[in-house]
């Protein structure tokens, strides 16, 4: 990642070293690598089964995963060694491909719940009632997301692209520091993927990363990436610029094959 | 280790005996004689200074009972009851008429302190009045009929409710001061002969709570019991009478806890409401007895029957029902609804964790014109529990445009555990609608994850989806109890996620 040297004065967020995972005796992960520096966007692409999800899941701390080697470190404390829920507090995030429905939890109290729940793990004072129906009127006012979604179900009869706008709420609510949007284009019309990806940039700051994982390249038309890695069969098989995004969408995946 | 099988290794681990409310109050006792006979109902009814048509009638079902045998069609399991071997009267011995809070022994007024629910606030809140047209839920006076053990020691807001007309008072008061009603009303319902629970109860019944409202009269305030067993080896045989004259409205609330112990306890309560004409009953209850330990040993036996009589026409009448405790519950408030365009609902939550066994439902019968019924169950199942939904509906001929709706959905914990639904359906008219709607689910390692990535503990997250689950029978309860509801939820589900 010699090409990578000018961006070497930022601080590192996420290390990813030498990883392995395995799942039910399924070696997925073959030894990946990857660091990102705070503000960076780093998009992942891959055939399908490359490893991308996984490599979310694991960093999400999603159970099923066995690590049986190498080490993940976000902002310099060891990753693996934390819950899932401590590493949200920390400010992991990961948008799903497929968020979930969660009938009968109203989207606000969901927000509320999650919000405290994160502020208490970091012994800062939760939410009143007031503050919070403030500072969420004021976040969903910014990203456009009307008023009636939030006391809907969460997720619960949402189209592909409210569930989409529902994770970026969530997002720009929880304030991470490290944000993984996982396959975000998969169902989503060309009008919805723009307005997702609008609430993406606007969320974008010199401290905060995000990690796009997708198939395609039209998402990267809308998030253009600082870095591009690709990925095949559990490693990264090779890293570059914007271009190299373009360049995989005229030739495709098949070169990489060998490469892994 | 994924998440629900993690959960199904600490549901493995969970040691009810943590049993929240699990703590006896050391105060002596006055009991009949072990066992059941004639003796033990005149004990009984001399205990209570009854008048001689009480005793007789208390006599008539003992004799009754004697003929008739336990039921056995519920799906619950549970050794054979030997009914010799209990105790059937205990009361708290410090006897004297109290006159204000102040002077309850203050061994009990502890134990409602560990509750949660100090007799003190109530005397606090006597004289906040909101403002007219202010609905503050947190300032809406309870009056708090408390039931310790099998005698009612402190009855609050009498003065009141006196103004207004409504009777509150225990119903063994009841029976001497107003026999003229409880005579004309009491197992008009619920008749002695009914089923062998609710034949002993009327032989044995102990103490419960008397409502009477005046026709055209709102109950101005929510009225409230609760109840304790904490008497080793006594059955309790609650019995309640609930009037609701012409165009009147009450809203009744009902809570329980008790201490833990290892013999189980058999407990037969038996309430019986009236709705006349354009009244309408609420009743609501809150249910947390003793579960049994860990192996599933002890805890209390629920056999209660509940029944409510529409009897006028466009009467109505709502069970809401929050069920978390006791070993085995046999339990199915019902609604006759015998006056023309009368209502009946029934609201449920009932969990069940460890070796915990649910055997509930309701019964919904259609007698008058143009009656209608809804039924919303929520069951809940942990640990090794079995959680039963029983129901009937039925229309008689002469029930034209009768109307049901049931919905019964189960959510599953958890591997070990089971959810059954056993809806019986009888329309004897061609113009009954009758809708039946059934889900069985579980908690999805999906569904956990997406919020513990959001923040949440694993328990945090079974809480929020199982309130969820419930959020539609949550929102029946009055205000203040669906606070203590959810409470509840939360600590009967700490067994089952550690």
């Amino acid at each position: 990642m010699h090409q990578l040297n000018k961006l070497d004065t930022k601080m590192a967020l996420l290390e990813v070293k030498d990883l392995k995972v395995r799942v039910e005796e399924r070696e997925i992960l073959h030894g990946l690598t990857l660091t990102v520096n705070e503000g960076e966007i780093h998009a992942i692409m891959g055939p399908n089964g490359s490893g991308k999800s996984t490599l979310s899941h694991v960093i999400a701390g999603k159970p099923g995963y066995e690590v049986t080697d190498g080490q993940i470190l976000f902002k310099g404390e060891d990753l693996l060694e934390m819950a899932p829920e401590e590493r949200a507090a920390k400010g992991v995030f990961l948008a799903f491909q497929y968020p979930v429905e969660i009938p009968g939890v109203a989207t606000m109290t969901f927000l509320r719940t999650a919000l405290n729940a994160q502020r208490k793990a970091r012994g800062e004072s939760e939410y009143s009632t007031p503050d919070f129906l403030k500072k969420v009127r004021e976040v969903s006012k910014s990203l456009n997301i009307p008023q009636d979604m939030l006391k809907r179900g969460v997720n619960v009869g949402f189209s592909g692209g409210e569930k989409k706008r529902n994770e970026v709420l969530q997002m720009a609510l929880f304030e991470p520091s490290l944000c993984i949007l996982d396959e975000m284009d998969s169902g989503l019309d060309i009008d919805a993927l723009r307005i997702a990806a609008d609430g993406v940039n606007a969320l974008h700051s010199p401290k905060r990363a995000m990690v796009v994982i997708t198939h395609y390249q039209r998402l990267l038309n809308y998030i253009v990436p600082d870095i591009v890695h690709v990925m095949s069969k559990g490693r990264v098989v090779k890293s570059g610029g914007k271009e190299l995004a373009l360049e995989l969408e005229a030739s495709g995946y098949a070169q990489f094959e060998d490469a892994a | 280790m994924p998440a629900v099988q993690e959960t199904v290794e600490r549901v493995k681990r969970i040691d009810v005996d943590q049993y929240r409310y699990g703590f006896e109050t050391l105060i002596e006792s006055d009991k009949a004689p072990k066992g059941l006979s004639e003796e033990t109902v005149k004990f009984i009814s001399e205990k209570k200074n009854e008048p001689a048509w009480m005793l007789q009638w208390r006599l008539e079902a003992y004799r009754r009972w004697l003929t008739m045998t336990e039921p056995t069609w519920a799906r619950v399991d549970y050794p054979k009851i030997d009914f010799q071997d209990l105790y059937y009267y205990s009361a708290p011995k410090p006897k004297k008429t109290i006159t204000s809070l102040d002077e309850i022994d203050p061994e009990i007024l502890k134990t409602y302190e560990k509750l949660g629910i100090p007799l003190r606030e109530v005397a606090m809140l006597e004289g906040v009045e909101p403002k007219p047209g202010e609905e503050d839920p947190a300032r809406r006076k309870i009056a708090v009929d408390a039931v310790f053990d099998s005698v009612s020691v402190a009855t609050t807001f009498k003065a009141e409710l006196k103004k207004a007309g409504v009777i509150f008072m225990p119903i063994s008061e009841a029976i001497r001061e107003h026999p003229e009603l409880v005579q004309k009303y009491l197992g008009s319902v619920v008749p002695t002969s009914d089923n062998f629970y609710a034949t002993l109860n009327s032989a044995v019944f102990s103490d419960g709570s008397f409502v009477y409202v005046p026709p055209g009269v709102r109950c101005p305030m929510e009225l409230s019991t609760y109840f304790r067993i904490n008497e080793r080896n006594t059955g309790q045989f609650e019995r309640t009478l609930i009037i609701a004259d012409k165009g009147s409205y009450v809203s009744y609330l009902e809570g329980c806890t008790a201490p833990q112990r290892d013999e189980n306890q058999l407990h037969a309560a038996v309430v019986e409401l009236v709705a006349h004409d354009d009244a309408e009953i609420k009743y609501s209850t809150v249910q947390n007895w003793y579960p049994g330990n860990s192996e599933g040993k002890g805890g209390i036996y629920n056999f209660v029957t509940k029944r409510g009589d529409c009897r006028g026409n466009n009467s109505k009448i709502s069970w809401t029902q929050v069920e978390t405790g006791s070993a085995i519950t046999w339990k199915y408030p019902s609604c006759i609804l015998r006056g023309d365009n009368s209502r009946g609902e029934f609201y449920s939550i009932a969990i069940s964790n460890g070796y915990q066994q649910v055997d509930s439902g309701t019964k919904m019968i259609h007698l008058g014109k143009n009656t209608s019924s809804r039924i919303i169950s929520k069951g809940i199942a942990a640990g090794k529990s079995q959680n039963t939904y029983r129901g009937l509906v039925t229309a008689h001929r002469k029930a034209t445009g009768a109307r049901n709706f049931t919905a019964c959905d189960s959510l599953l914990i958890g591997d070990k555990c089971g959810a059954h639904t056993v809806p019986y359906i009888e329309a004897k008219n061609s113009s009954a609608t009758f809708e039946h709607e059934a889900t069985t689910s579980k908690i999805s390692e999906d569904v956990l994850f997406y919020c513990i990535q959001r923040g949440l503990t694993q328990e945090e997250a079974v809480g929020l989806v199982v309130n969820g689950f419930v959020k539609d029978v949550l929102q029946q309860l009055p205000m203040e109890f669906a606070v203590e509801a959810q409470k509840l939820i939360s600590i009967s589900l700490e067994g089952s996620v550690g």
